[in-house]
C-alpha cells in the first residue's frame, strides 16, 4: 500500500492469549509506540496458527507475518511452542524456496512481561519488511478488487 | 446471517484521543452482518452496559463487537452483560482498539484507520461465531492418592481433613516409605521415626482415609472428576482384617534366609514377616517367593502357631474397582544402582556402602542396633569416607549416573559426618565435595557445624577410585586446593548415590496419561505457577516424584497438592472451557496424528456407526475430544491432516475470515 | 592472551575436540590418575589452563610426556571432557612448533633405506620440513 507516496507494508501477527498478547498489552500500558502496520489477531497457543493462515496471507497481499509465542519452556499448554517452532522452521524455509524472502517471516518469543521488547521486535520487523517492499510472489491478484 | 451490533468505546480521551470513534463506528456500520453501531464515553461503565443490553433486544442482534480495551480486562465484563440480555456470551468478541491501537499510535488519522480494520476483524470473525455451551461434568467425591511415603500420607491426611474420603495405594506391605528407613533428618536432627510414625497412625485411625497396602494401580480411565481406577490388591495370604500384628509367626517361621530389603540386605528376615515395628497395616505378609508351604506345600508352621487363625495359604490377588474425582502421584524415588561405578568398589567390599545402608546401619532399628559397624567384620571403624555426586551431575555417563543435581545428598552428608564424629570422636571423617549445596532454612548453617564445631574434614575433590586391600579400603583421590593427590586407608566408604524416581513412575504415567520428562520424573502443568499439577487435568503431583527433594519440601508440596485437590472435589460440577476441539467424524481418517500431539491426552478413538448413502450401516473409528481433559490449545488441529480437528471460538474460519479483513 | 596463544588455544581445542567449559571442576580426573605425582601440571589444572588460555607453560612442562595415555582420566570424567585428549594435542602442538624438530628436512635422504615404507618417508617429508 502507497501512503503520500511512502510504501506502508501490511503486517500481520499472530500472538498467543498468554504471553505475547499480554506481551503487547504491555507495551500498550507503557506507550512504548511501534508501526500501526502491524494488526494483532489473537490465538489461544502459537501452535493454533495453521500454516495454512500464513499462506492466507500472503495470498492476500501482506508483505510481512510475524508469530509470537510464549519462551520455550513457558508455554501455557506445556509444548505447544515446540511445535509452533518445528512447523515454522519448516513452513518458512520453504516460503524462502518458494521467493518469498525470509525478512518477512518471523517467529518471536515474546513473554507478558516483554512489552518493551514486543514493540521493538515490532519496530524491526516492520523496517526490514518495507525495506523489502511490495510482497509480489505469492500475492493472488484475482483477490484485488 | 448474523445480526451483529458493534460498539465504539471512547474510553474517556483515552481512545477517543487518538482514534475518531465516530468514523470508526461509521465505517463499520456498512459491514456485512452489521445491523447497529454505536459509541459512547465508557462502554464498561453502567450506562455503556445498558446501551449494549438494549440494542440486543431492540435490533434482536446475535452477535456484538466491543472495540474498546484489551479483552484481557473486558472481555468478562462484556460476555456477562450479553448473557444478562440473553445472548450466549460467546457471541462477543473485542477488538482491541486502546492497548495496541491508541496507546501505541501517534496520530487521528493512522489510529483510526487501523481501529477500523481491527473492528472489521472482529467483525468477520463475529460473523462465523456459533454459541458455545461449556460442558458440565460431575465430580466423584473421593481422591486416590499413590503413593504411601511421607508426600502420599501428608497429602491423604490432608484431603481427608477437609471431609473428603482418600484411598491411598502403596506397593510394599507398609505406609512409611523412605523416610521410614531413616535415622535422624536434618537440619534439627528430630528422629525419622518420631515425626513419621504419629503420622502414619494418623492415617490408619482417620476414618476418611483407606490404605491399600500391597496393593498397586492396575488400570485408569475416565477424566478429571470422573476417574474409574482398577487397584491389584495382591494376595498377602494372611486376612487382614483378623491378623492383630503379634508377630508370632515371624518369630517361629523356619526360613529364616530372606535378605531384609528395609535393612537393604543387609541383614536377614523370615518368609512371613512385618517390616518394621512400627508398621502400618501392623499385619503379616507371607513373601511368596520364599514361603516353603506355597512353594512346596509342606511347612504350615506360622499358620498353626496364630492363635487369630488369619494364615490363608489360599488367599489370590483381589481387584478393587473405584471411581475418583482426582488422582495424586506421590511415588518417590530410590537410590541408583551402584553396580557400574567399578572405581567405588561398592561390588567388591562390603564396607563401601551407600548413604542409605549408612542410615539404617546408625538407626537403632537396624541391623546394627544403631552401633557404626563395619558390615563385613563388625568392627569399629575408625576412618571414614563420604563420597558426594556418586552418579549425581553426571553428563557423560547416562547409562549409569545422571545429569542433575539430586539436591539432598550435601545435606544429608553433613549429618551423617556430624553424627559420626558426635558418637564416636575418635573417628577420622572426610567428605569429598564437588560443590557444597545448601540453599535452604538454617541449611548452610548446619553444614558449617559439622565442619567447625565437629572437626569433619571437608575435602575439595573428588575420589577418582576406591580399592579393597586386606581389611582396609585404599582411597585414592584428589585435593583441589591443596594440588595433592590424597591415598587414605579407610575402614569405611559411603557413597552419596543420587536418586532416581521410583520405576513404577513410568508405567503409572502412561495409564494417567501424564506427561515426564526425560529422566522419568513427572512433569508440572507449568514449572513456575503450577508446580503441583500435570498437565493431565485432575492429576497431582506430590513429593519426589516430581523431582528431587527433602523432606520439608515434600510436604509443602504435598499440602500444596492437596488444596488443589480439595479445590477440586469441592465443586459438584465440573465446568469446562467451551473453547475446546472438536473433531468432524466425516472427515477424520484416523491417521492419529491428533492424538500423538495431544499434551493432555484428551484424544481417544471411538467405533462410530455411519449411515452410508444405499442405507448401509458402516462401523468406522473416529477421533473423540474429551471436553472435561481437552485445554484447547490447539495443536492437533494443525496437525490434522484432513483438516476434520478445528478449534471452537478459535476456528480455522474465523481465523482466516480475520486474516482477510485485515489484508484486505 | 595475545593472538598467538589464542590460535594455539583454538588449534588444541579444535584439533582435541575436548569443550573444557563443560569441566565442573570436580577433580576427579585426578583423583584417578595414575601418573600424578609425575605430572607438573595435574589433568584438572591441565584442563583449566587450557579453558582460560594459558597454554604457554604447558607447552614448556617437562612433564608433558608423563601422561601414559592411560585414559583413566576420560573413562571417569562425569562431563565427558576427556584431559588426556587435550595431553594429546599439547603433545601434537609441541610436536609441529616450528624449529622444534629434531631433524631437517634435508637430513632426511640420508637416513632412507630400501625397507622403508613410502608413507613413512612422505609423512617425514611433511613433519620435518615446516
Amino acid at each position: 500500500m502507497q501512503i503520500n507516496g511512502e510504501f506502508q507494508p501490511k503486517i500481520v501477527a499472530f500472538c498467543c492469549n498468554w504471553c505475547s498478547y499480554a506481551g503487547a498489552d504491555l507495551a500498550g500500558n507503557n506507550r512504548l509506540a511501534y508501526p500501526e502496520n502491524v494488526k494483532i489477531i489473537k490465538v489461544p497457543c502459537s501452535c493454533r496458527v495453521n500454516p495454512m493462515f500464513i499462506l492466507r496471507a500472503f495470498q492476500r497481499g501482506a508483505d510481512g507475518v510475524i508469530l509470537c509465542g510464549c519462551h520455550p519452556g513457558d508455554c501455557h499448554y506445556t509444548s505447544g511452542n515446540y511445535y509452533t517452532r518445528r512447523r515454522m522452521a519448516l513452513l518458512f524455509s520453504m516460503l524462502n524456496y518458494l521467493g518469498i524472502e525470509k525478512e518477512r517471516t518471523r517467529v518471536e518469543w515474546v513473554s507478558a512481561a516483554e512489552g518493551a521488547k514486543f514493540a521493538q521486535t515490532m519496530n524491526e520487523f516492520t523496517e526490514a519488511v518495507a525495506a523489502l517492499g511490495e510482497n509480489k510472489r505469492l500475492e493472488d491478484l484475482r483477490c484485488k478488487k | 446471517m448474523q445480526r451483529i451490533g458493534v460498539f465504539v468505546c471512547w474510553c474517556g480521551s483515552n481512545i477517543a484521543g487518538t482514534v475518531d470513534v465516530q468514523a470508526v463506528s461509521d465505517a463499520l456500520q456498512n459491514e456485512p452482518g452489521v445491523v447497529f453501531s454505536t459509541n459512547y464515553q465508557y462502554m464498561c461503565s453502567q450506562a455503556g452496559q445498558d446501551i449494549i443490553k438494549n440494542a440486543i433486544a431492540e435490533h434482536k442482534l446475535t452477535g456484538i463487537v466491543v472495540c474498546s480495551c484489551s479483552p484481557r480486562m473486558h472481555e468478562a465484563t462484556f460476555r456477562k452483560t450479553a448473557a444478562a440480555a440473553g445472548l450466549n456470551p460467546y457471541m462477543v468478541e473485542i477488538a482491541n482498539i486502546r492497548e495496541q491501537c491508541s496507546w501505541v499510535h501517534k496520530d487521528m488519522p493512522t489510529g483510526t484507520e487501523k481501529a477500523i480494520i481491527l473492528g472489521k476483524a472482529a467483525v468477520a470473525k463475529v460473523n462465523l461465531n456459533a454459541p458455545l455451551k461449556p460442558g458440565e461434568s460431575p465430580v466423584t467425591k473421593r481422591a486416590l492418592v499413590i503413593g504411601g511415603g511421607i508426600a502420599g500420607i501428608q497429602t491423604a491426611l490432608d484431603i481427608a481433613e477437609a471431609g473428603f474420603p482418600v484411598d491411598i495405594v502403596e506397593k510394599k506391605p507398609t505406609i512409611g516409605g523412605k523416610m521410614a528407613q531413616l535415622d535422624k533428618t536434618f537440619p534439627t536432627l528430630d528422629c525419622a521415626a518420631c515425626i513419621l510414625t504419629p503420622k502414619m497412625v494418623d492415617v490408619a485411625q482417620n476414618e476418611n482415609i483407606r490404605i491399600f497396602s500391597y496393593s498397586e494401580v492396575e488400570e485408569v480411565g475416565g477424566f478429571v472428576g470422573n476417574f474409574d481406577v482398577k487397584i491389584r490388591k495382591k494376595a498377602r495370604f494372611v486376612n487382614e482384617d483378623i491378623c492383630t500384628g503379634c508377630g508370632i509367626c515371624t518369630e517361629k517361621c523356619p526360613q529364616k534366609k530372606v535378605p531384609n530389603e528395609f535393612n537393604l540386605g543387609m541383614d536377614n528376615r523370615r518368609a512371613i514377616y512385618i517390616p518394621f515395628a512400627q508398621a502400618v497395616p501392623k499385619v503379616a505378609t507371607i513373601d511368596a517367593d520364599y514361603c516353603t508351604m506355597l512353594k512346596t506345600g509342606k511347612c504350615g508352621v506360622c499358620s498353626k502357631v496364630c492363635t487369630a487363625g488369619a494364615i490363608d495359604y489360599t488367599q489370590k490377588d483381589e481387584i478393587i474397582e473405584e471411581k475418583y474425582g482426582a488422582i495424586v502421584a506421590a511415588t518417590g524415588f530410590n537410590p541408583i544402582s551402584m553396580d557400574k561405578f567399578d572405581e567405588y568398589a561398592y561390588n567388591q567390599s562390603k564396607d563401601v556402602i551407600t548413604s542409605l545402608e549408612f542410615e539404617r546401619l546408625t538407626n537403632a532399628a537396624g541391623p546394627s542396633a544403631g552401633k557404626l559397624v563395619r558390615p563385613s567384620d563388625g568392627k569399629h571403624p575408625h576412618t571414614i569416607v563420604f563420597v558426594q555426586c556418586v552418579g549425581s551431575r553426571c553428563a557423560a555417563c547416562a547409562e549409569k549416573g545422571k545429569e542433575y543435581c539430586s539436591k539432598i545428598c550435601c545435606m544429608y552428608t553433613a549429618k551423617h559426618a556430624m553424627l559420626t564424629r558426635d558418637k564416636y570422636p575418635d573417628t577420622d571423617v572426610y567428605v569429598f565435595y564437588i560443590d557444597v549445596r545448601t540453599p535452604g532454612k538454617a541449611f548452610d548453617e548446619f553444614y558449617r557445624r559439622a565442619v567447625e564445631e565437629y572437626g569433619v574434614h571437608y575435602i575439595k575433590g573428588m575420589v577418582g577410585k576406591v580399592s579393597p586391600e586386606g581389611d582396609k579400603l585404599m582411597v585414592q583421590a584428589s585435593d583441589l586446593l591443596a594440588n595433592k593427590q590424597l591415598h587414605i586407608e579407610a575402614d569405611l566408604v559411603v557413597l552419596a548415590a543420587a536418586i532416581e524416581p521410583d520405576k513404577s513412575a513410568r508405567p503409572l504415567a502412561t495409564q494417567l496419561t501424564a506427561s515426564m520428562d526425560t529422566n522419568d520424573f513427572f512433569t508440572e502443568a507449568h514449572p513456575k505457577l503450577r508446580p503441583v499439577e500435570s498437565p493431565t487435568a485432575g492429576v497431582f503431583l506430590s513429593g519426589t516424584c516430581q523431582g528431587p527433594k527433602d523432606i520439608p519440601e515434600t510436604v509443602s508440596q504435598a499440602s500444596a497438592a492437596a488444596a488443589k485437590v480439595i479445590g477440586l472435589l469441592a465443586k459438584d460440577k465440573l465446568t469446562g472451557n467451551p473453547c475446546v476441539a472438536a473433531s468432524d467424524e466425516l472427515m477424520c481418517n484416523v491417521c492419529s496424528s491428533c492424538e500423538r500431539v495431544c499434551p493432555y491426552g484428551a484424544i481417544t478413538y471411538v467405533d462410530k456407526e455411519f449411515r452410508m448413502p444405499d442405507r448401509t450401516t458402516r462401523v468406522r473409528r473416529v477421533a473423540s475430544v474429551n471436553e472435561a481433559v481437552c485445554q484447547g490449545c490447539g495443536a492437533c488441529t494443525v496437525a490434522c491432516p484432513s483438516g476434520a480437528m478445528d478449534l471452537k471460538g478459535f476456528a480455522t474460519k474465523q481465523i482466516i475470515a480475520e486474516v482477510d479483513a485485515i489484508c484486505r | 592472551m595475545n593472538n598467538s596463544t589464542e590460535n594455539l588455544q583454538k588449534e588444541i581445542i579444535r584439533s582435541s575436540g575436548v569443550n573444557p567449559k563443560k569441566c565442573m571442576r570436580c577433580g576427579k580426573c585426578s583423583a584417578t590418575c595414575p601418573a600424578y605425582d609425575e605430572m607438573e601440571y595435574h589433568p584438572h589444572q591441565f584442563v583449566y589452563m587450557v579453558e582460560n588460555g594459558d597454554i604457554q607453560p604447558l607447552l614448556e612442562s617437562k612433564s608433558l610426556f608423563q601422561c601414559l595415555t592411560c585414559f583413566a582420566c576420560i573413562e571417569r570424567c562425569p562431563r565427558g571432557v576427556e584431559p588426556a585428549k587435550l595431553v594429546e594435542a599439547v603433545r601434537l602442538a609441541v610436536i609441529r612448533k616450528q624449529g622444534a624438530n629434531h631433524l631437517k628436512a634435508d637430513d632426511i635422504p640420508a637416513l632412507l633405506d630400501e625397507d622403508m615404507p613410502q608413507q613413512a618417508i612422505v609423512s617425514a617429508l611433511r613433519k620435518y620440513s615446516k
